[in-house]
Order: C-alpha cells, then sequence, then structure tokens
C-alpha cells in the first residue's frame, strides 16, 4: 500500500511518520507542461489546509499550490531553484516541493488514496 | 525567394563603418573633466553604414504582421485600421520640438490640445474631468486605484479591498495591489454577467471598490451595473471600470450615467492609435465630480483665455509620471475624433458590434460557443469541439498563422477552456470576414483530420514554433560576441 | 466615412445572416435605461484638409521655433538622423500589438532584443527589459525591484534625483508601506558624504543616485558601494540623460545592482514630455524574476534556428495577476525600435562624439558665463547642463525671453524657496553662436 494521498487540486502528500513530503501530482505536472520556475514556501511557515502555499510555473502559466495538510513547513527543495524539470521527471522523488509537520493527522483520512485519486481524474 | 534569416546588427558590425552625420565640433576641445569619469570605448554598439541599417531594419519589419498587411482580430485589443493622417498631425514640428519645460505662453497649443481632447472624453464617457498622462491602460487603472484610494482616505478611510470579476484582465488585481489593495475575485456567473445579488454578498465594510470591464471580456453587456453602482455606492464603495472595451458603448452609453465613478480609456484601442508592436498607448481615466481634488497634477486650467498647468493641488494623488503623459499618442486621438465626430464614433460601435455577431453566427455550429448571451464587439469560443481531436488553442492559432491570418486572443479570460476571443473591429470588411470565417471552418476540419497537421504549425512563417522553455531556462537577453 | 470598407448591400447580407432587422436591434442586451438620452455632440466630422488646418493652427499657437531654446532636465533635444524616422514609420513596426505570436513578430522581437543588448552595454549591465513608461517610473520600478529582493522598507534617494522623479516614486510607494529619506547635496553639488553617513545603516532596502544629477553634477560614487558592503542595500542609478553614457563611465563601475533611466535622447523628440522611453537593466541574474514588464529572450525554433521571444513571462500581470512584479502591460515597445536605430545609426564611435560635443558645449558656455561674473552654483563637473545663479532668476528669465532666448528651467518651478537658480541645457543642436550670443543677453541684463 503506498503512502501517497492526493487531494482535488492534484497536490499530493507522501506521509512518514508525523512529517509528510508534499508537491504535484504526476498527472497535474503533464497538464502544466515543462516547468521553468518554483516559487518556494518559506520554511517556518504555520500552514493551514486548503491556502495557498506556493507556485510552480510553466512558461505561461503560474499554478497554486494549495496545503494538502496543516502543519509547519520543516523544509523546502531548494534544489527546485536550478532544476525545476525535477518536478517534471520525478514528481513523487526528487520534485517533492516542501516537507511539513503535520499537525492534526485526521486531516490525511480526507485526502484520497492512489485508486481514488487514479478514478477521480479519470471521471 | 529563400533568404537566410537576418543576422543581428551587431553581426554586421566592422570596424570603421558608419552611419552618422553630424557637423564637426565648432568649438576647441579641452580637457574639462577629470579623466576618471570617462569610460573606455563603449563596446556594445555596432558599426555599421546607413544602407545596412535600412537593409537590416527593412528585413526585420518584413518579419513582423500588422493591421496594415491584413485582420487582426484579438479579442479585447481593438486593432482597428490606424488612420494615416494620425501620423501628419502627430507628426508637426510645433509639437515635436515643443520641449516640456518650455514657458507655458509659447506652448498654448499643446495645452489647449489637452484640453480639447478632455472635453471631448468627458462629452463621451458624462464624466466632467479627465487625466491624460497615464501611458497606457494598466498605467491608468492604478491612477485610477490611487484616486479612489486617497478619497476614502480624505473621508477617513481608505479600506482594504478591491472586488475584481474571475473574468477580468490580469492587470486589474495588479493595479489594485500596487494601489495597497487586496484582491477578491468574485465569480461573474453562469449567464456571463455579474448579478447584483452576488456583489451583495461580498460586501462589508472593507470594501473599496469594485473593477468591472463592461462590456466584460466575454462581450457580454453587464446588464446590472447601474443597480451594482447603487449597492456599492450605499455600502460606500466606488464602481471603477475598464473602459477597455468601450469600443462596443460609444453613443450607446455614458458610463458616467450608470453611477460609475472612475473610467479608464485606451486610445491604443478605441480611438486608432497605433500599438507601435506594444505602446506606447495612453490611459486617459475619467472621473466624476467628487474627484477633482484629487486628479494627478497638473491639471491644466483656463484662466483669462491662457492655459495654466496647476500644480498647487493639495490634495492630488500627486505625479503619476513626469511631464504630460504620451503627449503624442494624444495627437493621434484627437485627430480621430475630429476626423469620426460624434455620428461616426456611434457608426464605429454600431459596425464593430455587427461585424463581431457575424462572426458569432457563421462559427457558432463549428466552434462551441460556452457563453449564450447575446454579445456586443468579440465573440468568445472554447476548445470544447476540437480537443477531442487531440488539438489545442494553440494549435488551431499557430495555424491561422499559415494562412495569413493573426489569431484571436487565446487562452482568456481564464473562465472559459481554452478561449479563442475574437474581436474584428469595424474597421474589417465582410469579404476579410468570410476569409477568416472559411479558415476557420477550414482548420476545424483538418483538427479532425489530420490534427499533426495543426500541432505542427505554423509551416510557413519566417520562423517555427519557438521553444519558450530553453528561452525562460536559460535566459539569453543580449547578444555577446564572444559566444558567437 | 473612409474607415468604415462595408456597403450597404454588405450590411444588408451581414444583418440578415445575423438574424436581426436593424442595428439597434444588436444592443437589446443593454437596459433601456443604461442607453444614454443625451446626444453625444461636438462637432461634425472634419475632412482631411480641415483635420490639417485645425492642427496647422494649434501648432500655430506653440512658439518655440522662433525662440533660442537651452532646455534640458529630464528631455533634450538631440539630431535625429532622418533614416530613424524613415524607417521606424514602416506599418510593420507601428501597427501591430505585442508580441505574443513570435513566429510573425520577429521584427519587434529582435529589433527589441538589440536595443535590450545595446542599453546594458550602455550601462554595463547584465540584463534589460523591453522597456518602461519613462524615467520617473522607471526610477519607481527601480525602488520597487529592491524593495521586493531585499524585502526592507526604507530607502535613501538623492535630493539631486529629478523631481518629478521624486514626485512619481512617492505616488508609487505612498500606500505599500515604504518610506524613504533624503541625501543631502554638498556645495559641489554631489551626494553629501556626511549626510550618507548619518543616514545610511543596514535597514536600506536601496540607495537611488542619479548621475548627472538634476543640477547636471557628475557623481563619483564608488564610496557609495564601499560604504555599502556586505549590507544587503541594493545600489540604483539614476539617468535621466541617457547620451551621457555615450562618454560618461557608466553605472557598472559604481558596483550599481540596478540602473534604471530614460532613453528619450535616443531617438525621439521632446514632444512636450512624451512618448518617453524608460529603461530597466541588472547586473544580477538572481533578480531577473523580480523584473517588470516584458523581455525578450533568444531562444530556438523547433527546426533549431535562432528565434525571439517573450520571455520570463509569468513574472508578468496576465499570468500571476496581483501576485506580478508590476502592473504594466503595455510599454514604449515602438520607441525601443527608434533606439535601436538611433543607437545602430551612431554606432561605437559616433555616440561618443555626439556625447563629447554635449559635454564640450556645455563645458564651454559654463565658462564664458563665468568669465562674465555670473556665479555657477555647483563647482562639480558637468556633462550637458549646469545651475547658474542671478539676483531674481524669474526675472532674468523673462527679460530673456524678451529677447526671444528660452534661458533653460528656473529652480523654483521645484524648489518654491530657490529664488536664484537658472539650470542651463546645452546639447549639440545649440551652435556656438547661439551660446555666445546667450552669453551677451545675459551680460546685458546682469
Amino acid at each position: 500500500m503506498s503512502n501517497l494521498y492526493f487531494t482535488k487540486q492534484h497536490e499530493y502528500v507522501k506521509v512518514e511518520g508525523d512529517t509528510a513530503y508534499c508537491g504535484i501530482s504526476n498527472f497535474a505536472q503533464e497538464e502544466l507542461g515543462e516547468v521553468i520556475k518554483v516559487i518556494l514556501p518559506e520554511v517556518g511557515k504555520q500552514i493551514k489546509k486548503g491556502e495557498e502555499v506556493c507556485y510552480v510555473e510553466s512558461p505561461k502559466e503560474s499554478a497554486k499550490v494549495y496545503a494538502p495538510v496543516s502543519g509547519e513547513i520543516i523544509e523546502v527543495n531548494s534544489k527546485l531553484d536550478d532544476e525545476p524539470e525535477l518536478i517534471n521527471n520525478d514528481p513523487y522523488g526528487d520534485g517533492w516541493i516542501f516537507k511539513v509537520k503535520i499537525s492534526s493527522p485526521d486531516e490525511i483520512k480526507e485526502l484520497m488514496d492512489e485508486d481514488a485519486y487514479n478514478k477521480f481524474i479519470e471521471g | 525567394m529563400i533568404k537566410d534569416r537576418e543576422p543581428l546588427i551587431f553581426e554586421l558590425s566592422e570596424e570603421g563603418k558608419s552611419g552618422f552625420s553630424i557637423p564637426e565640433l565648432d568649438i576647441e576641445e579641452k580637457n574639462y573633466i577629470p579623466e576618471e569619469l570617462l569610460r573606455e570605448e563603449l563596446k556594445g554598439l555596432p558599426e555599421v553604414s546607413e544602407v545596412e541599417i535600412v537593409r537590416h531594419y527593412t528585413a526585420l519589419a518584413h518579419y513582423n504582421y500588422s493591421v496594415d498587411e491584413g485582420f487582426y482580430p484579438l479579442g479585447s485589443c481593438t486593432m482597428k485600421y490606424n488612420p494615416k493622417i494620425n501620423e501628419k498631425t502627430a507628426g508637426m514640428e510645433g509639437f515635436l520640438l515643443s520641449h516640456p519645460y518650455s514657458p507655458y505662453e509659447l506652448v498654448q497649443g499643446n495645452l489647449k490640445l489637452i484640453r480639447t481632447l478632455e472635453n471631448i472624453l468627458s462629452e463621451l464617457t458624462g464624466f466632467p474631468f479627465f487625466t491624460l498622462y497615464p501611458s497606457a491602460g494598466a498605467h491608468g487603472e492604478l491612477a485610477g486605484m490611487l484616486m479612489i484610494r486617497k478619497k476614502l482616505e480624505l473621508r477617513g478611510n481608505p479600506r482594504k479591498i478591491v472586488l475584481i470579476p474571475d473574468s477580468a484582465h490580469g492587470t486589474n488585481p495588479a493595479s489594485s495591489h500596487f494601489a495597497g489593495y487586496d484582491v477578491k475575485e468574485i465569480p461573474s456567473g453562469e449567464e456571463g454577467y455579474l448579478k447584483v445579488e452576488t456583489v451583495k454578498e461580498y460586501l462589508n465594510e472593507d470594501v473599496a471598490a469594485l473593477m468591472m470591464t463592461n462590456p466584460n471580456t466575454l462581450g457580454v453587456y453587464e446588464r446590472e451595473i447601474k443597480e451594482i453602482a447603487e449597492a456599492l455606492h450605499e455600502n460606500g464603495s466606488y464602481l471603477y471600470m475598464d473602459g477597455a472595451n468601450f469600443n462596443a458603448l460609444m453613443g450607446y452609453v455614458k458610463p458616467a450615467e450608470l453611477g460609475v465613478d472612475v473610467l479608464h480609456l485606451n486610445l491604443h484601442k478605441t480611438f486608432s492609435t497605433p500599438h507601435g508592436g506594444g505602446g506606447p498607448g495612453a490611459g486617459p481615466v475619467g472621473v466624476a465630480k467628487e474627484f477633482e481634488e484629487v486628479l494627478p497634477v497638473p491639471v491644466i486650467k483656463e484662466i483669462d483665455g491662457k492655459y495654466v498647468p496647476d500644480f498647487n493641488r493639495p490634495n492630488s494623488i500627486g505625479k503619476i509620471r513626469s511631464f504630460y503623459g504620451n503627449f503624442g499618442v494624444l495627437i493621434k486621438a484627437l485627430t480621430y475624433l475630429l476626423e469620426m465626430g460624434a455620428e461616426g464614433l456611434k457608426k464605429a460601435t454600431e459596425f464593430a458590434v455587427l461585424n463581431a455577431n457575424y462572426i458569432r453566427e457563421n462559427l457558432k455550429d463549428t466552434y462551441e460557443l460556452p457563453y449564450k448571451t447575446r454579445t456586443l464587439h468579440e465573440v468568445v469560443f472554447s476548445e470544447d469541439s476540437f480537443k477531442k481531436y487531440g488539438v489545442k488553442t494553440v494549435d488551431i492559432a499557430k495555424r491561422l498563422l499559415d494562412y495569413g491570418i493573426h489569431p484571436p486572443t487565446v487562452y482568456f479570460p481564464l473562465i472559459v477552456h481554452g478561449a479563442l476571443m475574437i474581436e474584428p473591429t469595424e474597421t474589417e470588411s465582410k469579404k476579410t470576414l468570410d476569409t477568416f470565417i472559411e479558415t476557420m471552418k477550414k482548420i476545424h476540419k483538418e483538427a479532425e483530420n489530420n490534427p499533426e497537421l495543426l500541432k505542427e504549425a505554423p509551416h510557413f512563417t519566417p520562423v517555427r514554433r519557438l521553444n519558450e522553455v530553453l528561452a525562460a531556462k536559460k535566459p539569453k537577453l543580449k547578444y555577446k560576441e564572444e559566444e558567437e | 466615412m473612409r474607415y468604415f470598407p462595408n456597403s450597404e448591400n454588405s450590411i444588408k447580407a451581414m444583418l440578415e445572416s445575423v438574424g436581426v432587422k436593424s442595428i439597434e436591434e444588436l444592443f437589446s442586451s443593454i437596459p433601456r435605461s443604461n442607453l444614454t438620452k443625451d446626444k453625444v455632440g461636438y462637432g461634425k466630422p472634419l475632412s482631411e484638409p480641415e483635420i490639417i488646418e485645425f492642427f496647422k493652427n494649434l501648432e500655430s499657437e506653440n512658439k518655440v521655433k522662433e525662440y533660442k531654446l537651452f532646455l534640458g532636465g529630464g528631455s533634450y533635444f538631440h539630431h535625429i538622423p532622418e533614416v530613424v524616422n524613415y524607417l521606424s514609420m514602416k506599418g510593420e513596426f507601428v501597427t501591430p500589438y505585442t508580441p505574443y505570436q513570435p513566429e510573425v513578430s520577429q521584427g519587434t522581437l529582435q529589433a527589441t532584443f538589440e536595443y535590450q543588448t545595446m542599453i546594458s552595454d550602455l550601462t554595463g549591465m547584465e540584463f534589460s527589459n523591453a522597456s518602461l513608461y519613462d524615467g520617473a517610473t522607471a526610477a519607481a520600478e527601480g525602488l520597487l525591484l529592491a524593495w521586493r529582493i531585499t524585502r526592507k522598507n526604507k530607502f535613501l534617494i538623492a535630493r539631486s534625483l529629478h523631481p518629478e522623479y521624486i514626485s512619481t516614486i512617492k505616488t508609487y510607494i505612498k500606500n505599500l508601506n515604504i518610506e524613504f529619506d533624503f541625501i543631502d547635496y554638498d556645495e559641489s553639488g554631489k551626494i553629501s558624504k556626511e549626510d550618507f553617513d548619518k543616514k545610511f545603516n543596514e535597514e536600506i532596502g536601496g540607495v537611488l543616485i542619479q548621475s548627472p544629477n538634476f543640477f547636471g553634477i557628475i557623481e563619483d560614487y564608488k564610496w557609495i558601494k564601499d560604504k555599502i558592503g556586505e549590507s544587503k542595500t541594493l545600489l540604483i542609478s539614476v539617468i535621466a540623460e541617457a547620451l551621457s553614457l555615450g562618454i560618461l563611465k557608466p553605472p557598472s563601475e559604481f558596483g550599481s545592482d540596478v540602473a534604471v533611466g530614460e532613453a528619450q535622447s535616443f531617438g525621439l523628440y521632446p514632444y512636450f514630455g512624451g512618448p518617453t522611453l524608460g529603461f530597466i537593466t541588472t547586473s544580477n541574474k538572481k533578480f531577473l524574476w523580480e523584473m517588470p514588464g516584458r523581455i525578450v529572450g533568444e531562444t530556438v525554433d523547433a527546426e533549431g534556428k535562432r528565434g525571439f521571444v517573450l520571455t520570463l513571462s509569468t513574472r508578468e500581470q496576465h499570468i500571476r495577476r496581483e501576485r506580478a512584479t508590476s502592473n504594466i502591460c503595455s510599454n514604449q515597445a515602438w520607441c525601443v525600435i527608434r533606439a535601436a536605430i538611433f543607437l545602430s545609426v551612431y554606432g561605437k564611435k559616433g555616440l561618443r562624439e555626439l556625447a563629447k560635443q554635449n559635454l564640450i558645449k556645455a563645458n564651454y558656455a559654463k565658462e564664458r558665463i563665468k568669465e562674465i561674473g555670473i556665479k555657477i552654483r555647483f563647482d562639480g563637473p558637468t556633462f550637458n547642463e549646469f545651475v547658474i545663479e542671478t539676483e531674481n532668476a524669474e526675472e532674468a528669465y523673462r527679460k530673456l525671453l524678451d529677447k526671444k532666448i528660452v534661458a533653460g528651467i528656473p529652480l523654483k518651478w521645484f524648489y518654491p524657496e530657490d529664488e536664484k537658480g537658472l539650470l542651463l541645457t546645452f546639447t549639440e543642436v545649440n551652435k556656438k553662436t547661439e551660446i555666445d550670443e546667450l552669453v551677451k543677453a545675459l551680460e546685458e541684463i546682469k
């Protein structure tokens, strides 16, 4: 069973204990096209589920990334500054965007697991 | 004719060539200033002869598509024909060679020209005051929102929020932001126009203003605008109207009569001044009576038959830029207004609306019309009719280039998926529109039968599709000799 | 009406096709209560000869041609080669829109890329945008750029910055929680080191210096960069007379991070102050994503051929909306083409020659004026303008006006307490005989 959970706005969380890596789904990166710029959030920021956190940009679009869970941002993927294409190449691995210390673990239950998400994007 | 692509001007440069001609210095040379303030040789500039310069920029001109060449149906941009008489009047030496810091008595012609244009715009829109200094639509928006803020401040509270429908131009939220406001986006509704009931839901004591484009970017008239203005005023808020689409209203609607408080116009759209490849434009702002005190300085006054700029206005928002704005653009707009007269402008509006509806009627069975509401000067189709062939809006646009037609505005407004936004303007003939309609239908067939043809388009332009990812990831913004 | 290409028959056919009986029917979506009852009337349409007559009359009310002009202060008379007018007036440059479809806009895009190269080389910077409205808004945008980068909201601005630029900056920053303080100038007309030391600290986001400053004084300001040292403060150079870059040390040599200004001198007429040409350049690649306005970049097409596009577009309002780096959309694109042609014509040697002639003529005038016992306010070095002191500047100015001479700009217009200063400007278009005539007239009214 995968530890990936998804939002309807196509963010994912990869849960590891009480922290989670967050990014945009493979479907989202395909829709967006080649990523040229990621505007990262600040470390230490408290985020609430559903609020705008940061932005992923293709040449003609600036896509908003919403917080998939609430918590504190404890790390950001600064590799993306020089290699934004990681989001295209490896969205669930090296293409993660920020890491959250989860404050309300119950929120995970409201997200879709991989199967449910795949059905969601097909439907 | 097969020709190589024109090189950069720097690649034509060779030491010792020159293209300039100035008199010899009639004063003896001396070292007036310390050596250490002087620079070394200018390395970036080319050395080329006049004939090479003429050939070079003529070659570049050939790479451009323009209104002079053909149909340019960019939605919300009003790419109408740019009359040539405009260039004649704007090119008169008495204007070109007048300095902004001339004593006022020597530039009475200029000042009178400004007042004359202000008066005509007042007549057209119903606003008692205009400022002509903003250099573009967005600059007008900023000036307008700063005036609203100043007015609210004088009333005691500048407030915090500006409401903007989701169909608005990006400049609206950006301008509001730089005027110090937070932006709240509101849904424009299923019928394509904003309901007063929707606006009321968002009204509270923090709302400074609503910015509204009318007709909006779908080409739909905002039929509840009067009621919206009333609701705003009751709440102590103001109504800003983006007049980018004023070409649909001339002679029919005076925005001031609807309760609009502040309005900007685009002289480079509605009033025929050329776009010049992206500027210079002019974005005059009209305001209701109570805003007189906050107008940007200087305000041109007529005192005893003389025109004098008034800078001493304590409640003014101040200067919005240097001098008197893009004065040359003002001359062109005034020329157009005088040529057309009020009756000509009304006809322009009527023919613009007729042309747009003719396109709508003849393409609506081929392309998907997402909003069925009646439209005025432009029409927006969505990607829904061709998406199933794996073809995107951008592919349709690029294929149009192969047929020698400039594409419509694409992917805007954002509320329509894969939007194609078409504004023909009044200066196009039925024949041109018929060609466009037939071409659009043909391309739709191509999308169905040969989608690859579209995805690789354009095929016959000076360059093929350009790699925008490369341009953004490895920004190369200037020529460097050593790399070549 | 000559701009309407449809015959009555075509109009009828179109109405039929649309399915309406009259054009008015097309406006049925506008509620009756919204239609104006007031007839719009400001006069009957005029014919072409009548229009020309109208504007000739207006033009003749401008009396500038009969006068000797020694005017500058941010708008300058320079000789514009005929080929600039000829080429820039081509319909292919005048009548296209913003190059959103690069495949059919390579002309505008390549010329803009050439301009970006020239202006960034002239300022000594690495990156230029594709223009801003004018020098005043460019100064404001330069300050806002530093604000975004440093996230500091306190600024120092030279009091000798063009007063209209200062006013415009005030208008732009008023509601953004940004403050600034002035740095005074000393007796030589240069930035006061003492005042700088008093006011500078690490909380300052940026320092704005104009050189040559509004009084014409050439600043030597490398020391500012040294004092800024390791702090994050940005040094922003403002240039109101771009021609000075033809001979004076560029901002890069003073360690500037950003150079902004007005390039009207490159191929634009004074034109009562507009169209103008604002520029913004920076030396730092990291600042690129914070730049305002359009930027043209080089790339390749699907066949590998060189081509140009608008790039880093997500910075702009049509994509990031309220998060954009600026609200600017339309810029001064056509003026950019004129500047590119102008700079190609003058080139490496010509621009320097032009700049040199300005410097020599103005300094010759300064020397002559000094000789007749009129005080030059500041003793700092000058390029093509300087301030003289008279007993009563307004009075002297009026007397010279009677002699058909416009003796620059009375500083009282900008600084109400300044009764004595006149800012005089001399460019290559002022012949020696004209300068001598001015000197003689000054002597006569003394």
